[in-house]
């Protein structure tokens, strides 16, 4: 009997504690965008951590781009030749790119890649009582700190998807036009009668802000909210990892569910 | 630390190639249609059986792209199909042109395919097309050519035979 009062009660325990911090997150989100001034006001910090999550990014993002458009270009080309219609190629290369793979995969890594980063970075700086001396000289934190490593990764996230879809476009073309031989002309004209800018690009691009957004906010979240300890880092950075992650899969469903007019 | 001029000449150096790859998705993959979705008029036309018409499907005249088509309703009055389409403004077709649903080849997509009339006043936006031939269905076919065989006066061979025994 006492068992299972004390099952019960760490299950309601971690419901509210899980409810909690749902609202401060929420309450968090809203002080980043009041206090949001200062990373345009000085737009330096924000170039900073655009370099950090923006550009450091950049070599990850552009081979795995390039290596997910091969195997679409290799795979795609052995259903396809079945159905006599390789030259279709292009098409499922573009769509699945733009639309899906590009915002996702470019969002997967960049949580991993510097949602990490940014976690333990705040993290760390609370642990070493840097965010409290910064209070102490009346700069707020939030402002300095978090704002401006927010805006940048809503920054950054669409330009990596867009380069990553890109990159993976290049080398779906590589493997299916210049090593198997589908036909230059094809490839390329089937591709545009069929993407459409405001139905796929810009789709992919809006998942991809989107992405930013959610992926950024947990990681600075994260690591506001991490105990100030060695151990609370570490723990908080890979929460950050797994929960970005599985925000990303989620808000991807989503979005695709109400965007998806298959008359 | 990296100096503030580095940093900044990297992060530009970023988003431009993060903008070239925009314009590439843009204008290499997406081959941004020729007209603008300003300058557009609308048609409809009315079909029996459109078949599977979908919406953004093509509306081609000669094999061109002309417009797109932008909504696929039934009319619960005649019980037909009505086809929305918008057409490039700077095209002007011929009051009495008409419409088809056409194939692009064999399991290809379907497309609205337009043939000028000979009016001399010109369609404007909201008209709708009078004359319409709708989508060819593949067992309407097959039951055609069947109902036309049984019809037929039973074997041909006889007859083509005959001729040439009397030479």
């Amino acid at each position: 009997m006492h068992r299972i009062t004390e099952i019960l009660e760490g299950l309601g325990s971690r419901v509210t504690g899980w409810i909690w911090r749902l609202g401060f997150a929420s309450r968090f989100f809203w002080l980043t965008l009041r206090h949001s001034g200062t990373a345009f006001r000085r737009f330096y910090l924000t170039i900073r951590e655009i370099y950090f999550a923006g550009v450091l990014s950049l070599v990850i993002i552009l081979v795995s781009g390039l290596f997910v458009g091969m195997v679409l270009g290799l795979q795609g080309y052995d259903t396809l030749v079945r159905y006599g219609s390789s030259e279709a190629l292009g098409v499922l290369v573009a769509l699945s790119l733009t639309k899906e793979l590009g915002p996702v995969v470019a969002g997967l890594l960049f949580a991993s890649r510097a949602g990490s980063a940014i976690t333990a970075e705040i993290g760390l700086m609370k642990a070493t009582e840097q965010l409290a001396a910064m209070e102490m000289m009346a700069v707020d934190p939030i402002a300095r700190v978090v704002a401006p490593r927010f805006w940048a990764g809503i920054i950054s996230m669409p330009l990596l998807a867009a380069l990553f879809s890109a990159m993976g476009i290049f080398g779906g073309y590589l493997v299916g036009v210049r090593f198997i031989g589908v036909d230059d002309g094809s490839f390329w004209s089937q591709m545009q009668a069929a993407v459409d800018f405001k139905e796929d690009i810009l789709t992919g691009i809006f998942k991809s802000v989107v992405f930013g957004i959610a992926i950024t906010w947990i990681a600075v979240f994260e690591g506001y909210d991490a105990p100030p300890t060695a151990e609370g880092v570490s723990r908080a950075t890979t929460r950050t990892v797994v929960t970005s992650s599985l925000a990303v899969l989620a808000l991807d469903f989503v979005m695709t569910a109400l965007m998806f007019r298959g008359i | 630390m990296m100096s503030r001029k580095e940093l900044d000449l990297w992060v530009g150096l970023f988003v431009a190639i993060g903008i070239a790859a925009l314009l590439f998705l843009a204008l290499k993959v997406a081959g941004q249609s020729s007209f603008s979705a300003s300058d557009t008029y609308q048609v409809e036309a009315k079909f029996d059986n459109i078949g599977g018409l979908k919406v953004r499907a093509p509306v081609k005249s000669s094999g061109v792209v002309v417009g797109r088509v932008s909504g696929v309703r039934f009319d619960n009055q005649t019980f037909e199909a009505v086809v929305s389409m918008t057409l490039d403004g700077r095209l002007q077709f011929p009051r009495d042109t008409s419409a088809k649903i056409l194939t692009s080849g064999l399991l290809g997509e379907q497309y609205v395919g337009l043939s000028a009339g000979g009016d001399s006043a010109n369609l404007k936006n909201g008209d709708t097309l009078k004359i319409t031939q709708s989508a060819v269905v593949l067992e309407n076919l097959i039951s055609q050519f069947l109902y036309s065989k049984a019809a037929e006066p039973s074997p041909a061979a006889p007859d083509s035979k005959a001729p040439d025994s009397k030479k």
